[in-house]
């Protein structure tokens, strides 16, 4: 056990973390709403920010963006490609909803049949973008697609529009501007979902339809409604997450939603499923015990740590760090 | 007058075979039995897979089959929703290789129960403090712990790490007499003498005498899970998986039960992984991803779980088809994904619904056949 | 009623089976017609390896190589064209040993490129031995392979043991690195390789760190990097880990000399690194196929790109088949007997196999991307 080198390191390994795990606690914001109102875990809620990194890429790749993009350019661009994320990953969770989950719920089909249906649409989603060569040789949009769909199981690359301006140093860390953009930007998305759904309208409903859906129905609350805005706000935070994941990390591929999906379950579990400020808490403690696991174990251990996390969190403490919170209003 | 004559006349296939006289219904299931030891030696024009050794298509299936049956213990009888399945049969399939290799050269027979016991161990050790929580939760500490293990196996030398161990150990070989195959490429069944089969030798090349083996594995312990779910501990399972408060109130003790189905399951699971380590010489931890369990509880699901022939039934779609249609091969899991998804909509209680259900649904029909006269 | 209905059933279907097996055996009505002294001409070559998935870019530089060798062999004889087998197993362990078999069982296969990796091989090499297929892997580098008794085992390129002290030697020498460090992927190619190159840097390496295929974040390597100040860094695994590794290493900040083995050769690893990539020195059993012009021209021709990694190998791979094709070979073991008295230059090399079937010549060369491209530097062994 590498004890030395995880305190010479502490500060990069703490704020890197903090990084990763704001990615984690925004897929995790999917994965604890879904779960929180519907009881069910949304297996395919990887690949709705699988598609929204693909997004992000496409559209920087389509606007023709390279390192010498000028700068208010590339930040244009960003931008662009932030909402494009957004967009797609909210539209693939509503398709989702509405094609592998709502036939099976009015049918009020018992949950091991909803998961399976949800497995299966994670592999169908994550399948069609790992075939897109091939489908769309079927249209024979192949060759004026090409730069999108060629090598379609491989990395594909983010354009490197943007160099991270190194801004300050924490101990032995230079902090740069990505990662105060996406630390930054996580805890706002958050605190506005947060708000939302305690003082708005629907929020209202998607609480008490957590809470109980007979009487949230018998008290007028349109319970289909709610069901379609959880999901999509599930997914526009995933979009979010996605847009972010390819800045830091600069590549993405057909199964990128995989591990990072159930690394952000794990999140929110740890924080508390159906609890939403559970999910970013959680998200974070992830992120950093990850590179503390791996900074102590050697970096082969990562997963393990993190699983090895979950299964400790659902033994001594099964509700999570903050308690399942959703179906209970405070406001 | 007409919807009850016709609720008796409809009875199933299934209970037409059990209502045959019980010589008759051995002499069919012994028939049915050779002929599936027979089947990969027949090599059926359009059952036999082109592309893919047919006898390593049945040795898949078989194994997968009893997996199946494992899982269905622990998801279809119990009630446990378990995603981490591909553990148990790792442990299995390592403890083998690791006793039958360089660490210690034990023959292979005699490595078997210890691997099996070793798989069970683990159910114990991973039910014991998980089964306590509640049902979703059950299923992401599965799969974290399916995980554990293959990145623990990933992880340690002595485990081969991502290299693997190979030149795992065979069972004893018994070199009897050759038995051709059938071959089919002139339109007519004619005996192939160069293709050839030897019983019994377990060698590299040849997968038949594999599939024989797990084959006897796969009855016997349809025997056993006949056996067990008549009995007290299958009812108690009955009792836990409907509704476990009320079982635990009429005196069950739930979790005892419910730990001996995990262990149960393990222990089905960890002999199928040593059949899996023997025949295939070479295990990673590739071999062991979580897509596999899922496979697995796909099996099942899709199969009817708590049905021991629908999972059979479904172990067969699922190891069989991706081999039958290898020429998809790059479409094989879009066509799964698919396939998934359709059938969790149209048919959620699988392919096969278990016993249970289908005496419920008459039951309805009954009472709906009296409400029906009672208001007409 | 059901009984008689089952008897009549049972006997009808007792009746056809009795009636098939009297149809007689295939030893009766044999094809094989003999043909005489001359080179069969039904024959088939084989390859097996990643033709799909993550790892094709290797596969396809090796595939395209012994395509171009069988079709230029067929164009010198069109009356007695030999076909080539191409066999996808995505370099999957998993997947090997059943393609493996369907190669072996198609009884007119008479020699085999590849397979691929090392991982698969380990798989489907049992077979393939047991089967009596001889095989020569234009890219399988692990060391054991050689060493498991396997006759018709053999390999026309440098082994990673040779592989691992040149890196060694590339790192000292050639970086003038006085603080390596060393990173594997968790495949037994990488462990392997950089093992050995671990080993022969000895007391001067500041550090070693593993990663796992498919990672996409690295940071707490790259941390270890940094922290341990090390001037130069040794990758050995494949192009879609090395790609994203060496681009945070940049972007953490550290500028030393980043040197990979020939699984990170792969136009991708050029193209998604981009300008992190710049500079990177690459070793590899492999022969630079620009640099042989008529082999690089025809190649150019057929396939209309640069040939790819292996593909001079997988070219003199499929050329000891041809050759004994040629020479009247018509059955596996007789091509086993050709392959391992093979005498004759190749393209890479003077082409000729030990007895535990490794090479007998071993170049080393080391690459380096400039301007876009590899650019072979200089022979190394």
């Amino acid at each position: 056990m590498d004890v030395q080198f995880l305190i010479d390191n502490i500060f990069t390994l703490t704020i890197t973390g903090l990084v990763l795990g704001s990615v984690y606690a925004l897929v995790a914001l999917g994965y604890t709403m879904v779960y929180g109102v519907l009881q069910l875990i949304n297996f395919a809620h990887s690949e709705v920010f699988m598609y929204g990194t693909f997004a992000a890429t496409f559209t920087v790749m389509a606007l023709g963006g390279t390192r010498d993009t000028s700068t208010g350019g590339a930040i244009l661009m960003l931008l662009l490609a932030l909402v494009a994320a957004m967009l797609v990953s909210g539209a693939i969770a509503l398709v989702l909803e509405r094609v592998a989950y709502r036939p099976l719920l009015r049918r009020n089909a018992p949950k091991l049949v909803v998961l399976i249906s949800s497995i299966g649409a994670s592999f169908v989603l994550a399948e069609i973008m790992g075939l897109r060569d091939k489908i769309t040789k079927f249209v024979g949009l192949d060759d004026s697609l090409s730069a999108y769909v060629t090598r379609a199981r491989n990395n594909v690359q983010f354009p490197d529009v943007v160099d991270p301006v190194r801004l300050f140093k924490i101990g032995d860390y230079n902090v740069n501007s990505i990662d105060l953009l996406i630390l930054g930007s996580a805890i706002l998305m958050m605190v506005g979902v947060d708000q939302f759904v305690r003082r708005s309208r629907l929020g209202r409903g998607i609480r008490a339809v957590a809470q109980d859906p007979e009487s949230a129905a018998l008290m007028g609350v349109n319970s289909t409604r709610v069901i379609q805005v959880t999901f999509l706000i599930g997914g526009l935070m995933a979009g979010a997450a996605a847009f972010f994941f390819v800045l830091k990390y600069t590549v993405t591929r057909y199964d990128v939603g995989f591990i990072l999906g159930v690394k952000a379950f794990t999140a929110a579990v740890l924080g508390g499923i159906g609890n939403l400020r559970g999910a970013l808490l959680g998200g974070l403690i992830l992120g950093v015990a990850e590179n503390y696991g791996s900074a102590l174990f050697g970096t082969e251990w990562k997963d393990v740590v993190a699983f090895l996390l979950l299964v400790l969190i659902l033994l001594f403490r099964p509700t999570g760090l903050l308690g399942e919170a959703l179906g209970k209003s405070r406001a | 007058m007409t919807s009850q004559e016709n609720a008796a006349a409809k009875r199933t296939l299934g209970e037409r075979i059990g209502a045959l006289p019980k010589p008759w219904k051995i002499t069919a299931m012994v028939l049915i039995a050779a002929f599936f030891y027979v089947l990969p030696l027949l090599e059926p024009p359009f059952i036999s897979t082109p592309g893919a050794d047919f006898g390593a298509v049945m040795f898949t299936v078989a194994t997968y089959a009893l997996v199946a049956l494992g899982l269905n213990i622990v998801v279809g009888y119990a009630g446990l929703l378990d995603l981490g399945y591909v553990g148990f049969y790792a442990v299995g399939a390592y403890s083998v290789a690791v006793l039958t290799t360089y660490h210690a050269h034990w023959p292979f027979l005699l490595a078997v129960p210890v691997a099996v016991l070793a798989a069970m161990i683990s159910g114990i050790i991973l039910g014991a403090p998980t089964l306590r929580v509640r049902g979703d939760y059950l299923a992401i500490v599965t799969l974290g712990f399916g995980e554990i293990i293959r990145l623990v196996a990933n992880n340690t030398a002595w485990l081969g790490e991502a290299g693997g161990i190979n030149e795992i150990g065979k069972p004893p070989n018994a070199d009897l007499f050759d038995v051709p195959h059938l071959n089919w490429d002139s339109g007519s069944p004619l005996l192939d003498v160069q293709d050839k089969t030897t019983v019994i030798k377990f060698g590299i090349l040849d997968q038949i005498p594999y599939y024989w083996l797990a084959l006897t594995v796969v009855i016997i312990i349809l025997f056993a899970d006949t056996l067990i779910k008549d009995s007290r501990v299958g009812r108690a399972w009955e009792a836990t998986r409907e509704d476990e408060d009320a079982a635990e109130l009429m005196g069950v003790p739930t979790f005892k039960f419910k730990l001996l189905a995990f262990a149960m399951g393990a222990f089905v699971g960890g002999l199928s992984g040593a059949l899996y380590a023997t025949k295939t010489s070479f295990i990673n931890p590739e071999s062991f991803i979580l897509i596999l369990s899922i496979l697995f509880v796909a099996a099942v699901v899709v199969g009817g779980q708590g049905n021991r022939w629908g999972v059979i039934v479904g172990a067969a779609l699922v190891g069989y088809l991706p081999e039958r249609f290898r020429g998809f091969e790059e479409w094989r899991i879009l066509v799964f994904g698919l396939a998934l998804m359709v059938l969790a909509t149209y048919r959620p209680q699988g392919l096969l619904p278990p016993r249970r259900t289908l005496r419920a649904r008459q039951v309805e029909q009954e009472m709906d056949a009296l409400e029906g006269e009672s208001t007409a | 009623m059901h009984t008689k209905h089952t008897l009549r059933t049972l006997a009808a279907l007792a009746a056809a089976g009795l009636a098939l097996t009297a149809c007689g055996t295939t030893g009766d009505s044999s094809d094989t017609a003999d043909s005489g002294g001359g080179p069969a001409c039904d024959l088939k070559i084989a390859f097996m390896g990643a033709l799909t998935g993550p790892a094709a870019g290797l596969g396809v530089g090796a595939v395209n190589g012994a395509e171009l060798a069988i079709d230029q062999y067929n164009d010198e004889h069109p009356d007695c064209k030999v076909t080539f087998s191409k066999n996808d197993s995505q370099s999957d362990p998993k997947q090997a040993p059943g393609v493996a078999k369907s190669i072996i069982d198609d009884a007119k296969v008479v020699g085999l490129v590849g397979p691929l990796f090392s991982g698969e091989s380990e798989a489907a090499d049992p077979l393939l031995n047991e089967a009596g297929l001889p095989m020569i892997t234009a890219s399988a580098t692990k060391p054991t392979l050689s060493e498991q008794g396997w006759t018709f085992f053999h390999r026309i390129l440098g082994n990673d043991e040779t592989q691992g002290p040149e890196v060694a030697k590339v790192l000292t020498d050639v970086a003038n690195s006085t603080k390596p460090f060393t990173i594997s992927d968790d495949s037994p190619y990488g462990q392997f390789l950089t093992g050995a190159a671990s080993d022969a840097l000895g007391d001067s390496l500041v550090g070693t760190d593993k990663i796992a295929t498919g990672q996409r974040d690295f940071e707490s390597t790259v941390t270890k990097v940094l922290s341990s100040k090390a001037d130069a860094v040794f990758f050995g695994g494949y192009y879609p880990e090395g790609e994203v590794l060496i681009k945070q290493l940049r972007s953490g900040g550290w500028d030393g000399t980043f040197v990979v083995p020939d699984g990170v050769k792969d136009k991708e690893y050029i193209e998604v690194a981009g300008p992190a990539g710049d500079g990177t020195l690459v070793t590899c059993p492999c022969v630079p196929g620009d640099k042989i012009t008529e082999f690089a021209k025809a190649y150019q021709a057929k396939f209309n790109e640069e040939p790819g990694t292996y593909g001079p190998e997988a070219y003199d791979a499929a050329n000891v088949f041809l050759d004994g094709i040629a020479d009247g070979v018509k059955d596996r073991a007789a091509m086993n007997d050709y392959v391992n008295g093979y005498d004759k230059d190749g393209i890479t090399k003077h082409v000729k196999f030990t007895e535990n079937g490794e090479s007998s010549e071993i170049p080393i060369w080391l690459y380096k991307v400039k301007g876009g491209e590899y650019v072979a530097v200089k022979q190394l062994a």
